[in-house]
């Protein structure tokens, strides 16, 4: 068991809860010390979100991830200011299903949406009674304490002051949330709607932060999974018809270990490892159970689907059929994959009766509910502490990896870290999934949109890891629908002022095509790709510049705003589009243009503008500076909201220009950075990202909002400068160069 | 099972354990417990694994262990100390002027690319004291990040050339 004091350490998440015998703090009652019992804590104590230390600093107990978003940052900034700490004196602790409270996923941008009033409210409960014992100690009324850097002290009379680590110090509040606390406004917010530095930059430029991928226990094997190189369909799985365990008799230190069709080796060395997987000989069943990539979008439209109206309002067809400019496209995009930076790592020690499993996934508490079961342990038997790896973009293998480090430390009998290797992760992922979208548009003689109907075809995500389909042949199955996996109005034409609008999802069952998850704005940038080139086509027909036709078409303030903060970063002037097409550069034959595009991912507002170059001789397409704005509600960071719509921009253009998931009929080919090109530098635009602070709207993701517009803008742009629309995406050379062709 | 290789790696001697093939990653991460360069892809596409061989940018996840077996191996953890070396500073600084310059353009967002990011450009600013843009993006190329944070890097090299022109021994 000496290995495990050794996890609890390794946690570092141990704070000793002490019995409080100031009876001003709620009853006494002892206090199990923290990180010693499975989780949740309950979320209506104050102790599950705070403890303040006798030395005048607090920890903040938070149950959402650092992706790299920041989000670690502005958390403990919504603290502070309702605490009135310094962000020097705040810190926070480790994810693990034993100490933080849980606040559901990390998905959805949503750690500032959801996560900042829970913890506002947590911070203002807190404060509400350490002003009532200051009060006590004080001798004096509340309304007349002031608090800064958590000394709290009478107005007027300096000397008369006492700190919360001294009300306080390392004990328990024993407090239940009174709903009465009052937070503050944006008026007297000092810390909130700031810039404040990252807190987790100067270890990670240094090689202190510790990534899962950096995580070392004593006596663990290192594992690789062995796999077919790429997936087959979702449903078929892996089956293996012969293994031949003597293949890999020379690398005497390594074992195969194998449940199911679930196979991996461990090694004390890593490398013996990683040659142990490269060397076993498996014969794995090769029947073809894909379309390919090539017949892949006939597949999904002759797909029996369950068809779903999302949203329906007036009459659409007949307003479309009766409106004198109306346009139709259909538009094609790709499975694209996560491919985070560095594979998903996970550690695990699993035990007769408990286990401990150390991972990236977005949400500690759902993993371990599902290792549980795979482990058949009660779900109180398992701990899962969180780790950061490398941008995960949504669910990539983390808890594919996180259940296979499970199995094979089960099986092994000691502690396994489990390494992903490139073609694992690339070969393995929940691709976001490949989307046929139909859109047909009309507009009135006075430039107001008429009708608008999207017909959307995609699958649902899948909800059966790898690990568990192989080693327990778990069933395939898919998630019952969210707005996040259907045909959405913040997408399609719900931005704009549309009296008859319809919009409908197409279902396409996914057990026959690859398995599928949230990447990063899920089918958002299809949606905008599709839609707002309908959008633009309409102000073409019109003559009206793009710009002004959207502006004209929509009345929400808000939408309005992001649409004109983005036009105004970009200067935009008003012409129509493909109205420079003379002035190309014919002796480079590159052709330059610009286009606007709006969207978002289900809560905030998007808008972009995109300034592309067309290389007609090449088909080569490079974005040289796009634009993006953000309506978030209230920012508490608006520094790294910047940073985040620069990234999203950067990984807009990415998926734009290269990025595309191939398959053949029996698996995926697309398996390195060399068949999974992504941007790189020389192609990389500048970016302007600009965000439009309000303070006093709620706070709303802004991880992920901004790239449906940016992919729209993308499109348009590539219009604008060659009079030619792409209905597919990612526009590789052969693909521009065929539309050019084509006219 | 010592294999009796003696490495070099941020000025100080080792002897390895691990066999003469394989990549000095592993020798890196699971024997000196260094942990900036670190596992990306394992074949020298990504720039995740990057250290310093003889002040050559390298990719230690397809280098075998022996290839550096005389030379001068440094990681991100000896950035500052080569720099100081190079510099002929009296003190070695806590952080190499790139490394400060990325904390200063709050250029990463999960950062896991930025060992590689870092080790490359300090290698670069090394030999090309006042880059152009466009030199800086020849010289990254080969360092991929998958959340986009390219445009600050261009900037956080940019400022870290400022900062080392006004560094006087």
């Amino acid at each position: 068991m000496t290995l495990r004091r050794d996890f609890l350490k390794a946690g570092g998440a141990l704070v000793i809860g002490f019995r409080l015998r100031d009876d001003l703090l709620g009853q006494e009652k002892a206090a199990p010390a923290r990180g010693t019992m499975a989780g949740p804590p309950d979320a209506k104590q104050v102790d599950t979100w705070l403890a303040i230390h006798s030395d005048n600093t607090a920890t903040v107990y938070i149950g959402f991830a650092e992706l790299g978003q920041g989000n670690s940052t502005a958390l403990l900034q919504v603290a502070a200011e309702e605490l009135d700490f310094d962000m020097s004196q705040l810190q926070t602790v480790r994810l693990d299903t034993n100490v933080t409270p849980n606040q559901g996923g990390t998905y959805s941008s949503a750690s500032i949406q959801r996560g900042g009033p829970q913890v506002r409210t947590a911070a203002a409960e807190a404060r509400q009674a350490l002003l009532q014992l200051a009060s006590k100690k004080l001798d004096a009324p509340v309304n007349s304490l002031s608090v800064s850097k958590g000394v709290v002290a009478v107005v007027g009379e300096a000397s008369r002051s006492v700190t919360y680590g001294e009300l306080v110090g390392d004990q328990p509040f024993h407090l239940a949330f009174t709903g009465s606390a009052p937070v503050k406004t944006p008026a007297e917010y000092k810390i909130v709607a700031t810039a404040v530095p990252r807190n987790d930059m100067p270890d990670k430029v240094s090689g202190k932060y510790v990534y899962m991928q950096h995580v070392r226990v004593p006596g663990m094997l290192h594992g690789r999974v062995v796999r077919p190189r790429g997936q087959g369909a979702y449903g078929a799985g892996a089956k293996v018809l012969a293994l031949d365990e003597s293949s890999i008799r020379n690398i005497s230190g390594a074992r195969v270990l194998r449940k199911g069709d679930f196979i991996g080796v461990v090694a004390e060395s890593e490398w013996d490892a990683i040659r142990a997987a490269r060397q076993l000989k498996i014969t794995w069943d090769s029947t073809p159970s894909l379309s390919g990539s090539d017949g892949l979008y006939e597949a999904m439209r002759a797909a029996k689907t369950d068809d779903r109206i999302v949203l329906q309002r007036g009459n659409a067809a007949d307003a479309i059929g009766a409106a004198p400019h109306k346009v139709a496209y259909s538009c094609r995009s790709p499975y694209q994959a996560h491919a985070p930076f560095g594979p998903n790592c996970a550690l695990a020690d699993v035990g007769p009766d408990s286990a401990l499993v150390m991972c990236s996934t977005q949400d500690v508490y759902a993993t371990r509910s599902t290792l549980a079961g795979i482990l058949g342990l009660a779900v109180a038997k398992v701990r899962v502490q969180y780790y950061e790896g490398s941008g995960t973009y949504g669910h990539s293998c983390y808890d594919d990896v996180a259940q296979a480090a499970a199995l094979l430390s089960q099986l092994a009998g000691k502690p396994v870290r489990l390494q992903f290797m490139r073609w694992d992760e690339h070969g393995w992922d929940n691709y976001g999934p490949s989307h046929l979208g139909e859109v047909r548009a009309a507009a009135g003689a006075d430039g107001k949109i008429v009708g608008y109907e999207y017909e959307g075809w995609q699958h649902h995500w899948s909800n059966v890891e790898t690990s568990e389909q192989l080693a327990l042949g778990k069933p395939a199955a898919e998630w019952q629908p969210n707005p996040a996996m259907q045909v959405n109005p913040l997408c399609c034409g719900g931005m704009y002022d549309i009296p008859n609008l319809r919009l409908v999802n197409h279902h396409v069952p996914g057990l026959g095509y690859l398995k599928c998850a949230w990447l990063r704005s899920p089918l958002d940038l299809s949606f905008s790709f599709t839609s707002e080139q309908a959008i633009d086509q309409l102000a073409f027909l019109l003559k009206l510049d793009p710009y002004e036709f959207r502006q004209r078409n929509i009345k929400d303030a808000r939408w309005l705003g992001v649409l004109d903060a983005a036009a105004k970063a970009a200067n935009w002037a008003p012409r129509t589009a493909a109205s420079n097409l003379a002035k190309a550069n014919t002796v480079a034959n590159i052709v330059g243009g610009r286009g606007i595009g709006m969207g978002t991912h289900l809560a905030s507002y998007g808008a972009a503008v995109a300034e592309i170059e067309v290389n007609r001789e090449t088909g080569k397409v490079v974005a040289k500076h796009l634009y993006g704005a953000v309506d978030a509600g209230l920012v508490v960071n608006p520094g790294n909201v910047e940073s985040q719509i620069s990234g999203q921009l950067v990984q807009t253009a990415s998926r734009m220009f290269h990025e595309e998931v191939t398959f053949t009929r029996t698996n995926v080919t697309s398996l390195d950075w060399a068949s999974y090109p992504i941007l790189r530098f020389e192609e990389c635009p500048q970016v302007t990202p600009v965000v439009v602070q309000r303070l006093n709207e709620r706070s709303t993701g802004a991880g992920e909002e901004v790239m449906a517009a940016a992919a729209g803008a993308i499109a348009n742009a590539f219009f604008d400068a060659t009079g030619v629309r792409m209905n597919e995406f990612p526009f590789t050379p052969k693909r521009v160069l065929a539309a050019l062709k084509r006219g | 099972m010592a294999s009796g290789l003696k490495i070099k790696v941020n000025e100080r001697e080792w002897s390895v354990s691990a066999s003469p093939d394989t990549p000095l990653l592993y020798v890196l991460s699971n024997e000196l417990m260094l942990q900036g360069p670190r596992f990306g892809c394992g074949l020298a596409q990504c720039g995740s694994c990057s250290v310093l061989v003889n002040g050559v940018e390298t990719r230690s996840c397809v280098t075998p262990v022996s290839a550096v077996v005389g030379k001068s191996v440094t990681t991100l953890e000896g950035l500052p100390a080569w720099y100081a070396v190079q510099k002929k500073l009296a003190e070695t600084p806590a952080l190499h002027p790139m490394q400060q310059a990325v904390i200063d353009e709050q250029a990463l967002q999960c950062g896991y690319c930025y060992n590689g990011m870092i080790v490359k450009a300090s290698e670069f600013l090394s030999k090309t004291p006042r880059p152009t843009e466009a030199q800086i993006r020849t010289a990254m190329n080969g360092h991929l990040c998958r959340c986009g944070t390219y445009p600050r890097i261009i900037q956080a090299v940019q400022r870290a050339a400022r900062a080392m022109s006004e560094v006087k021994a």
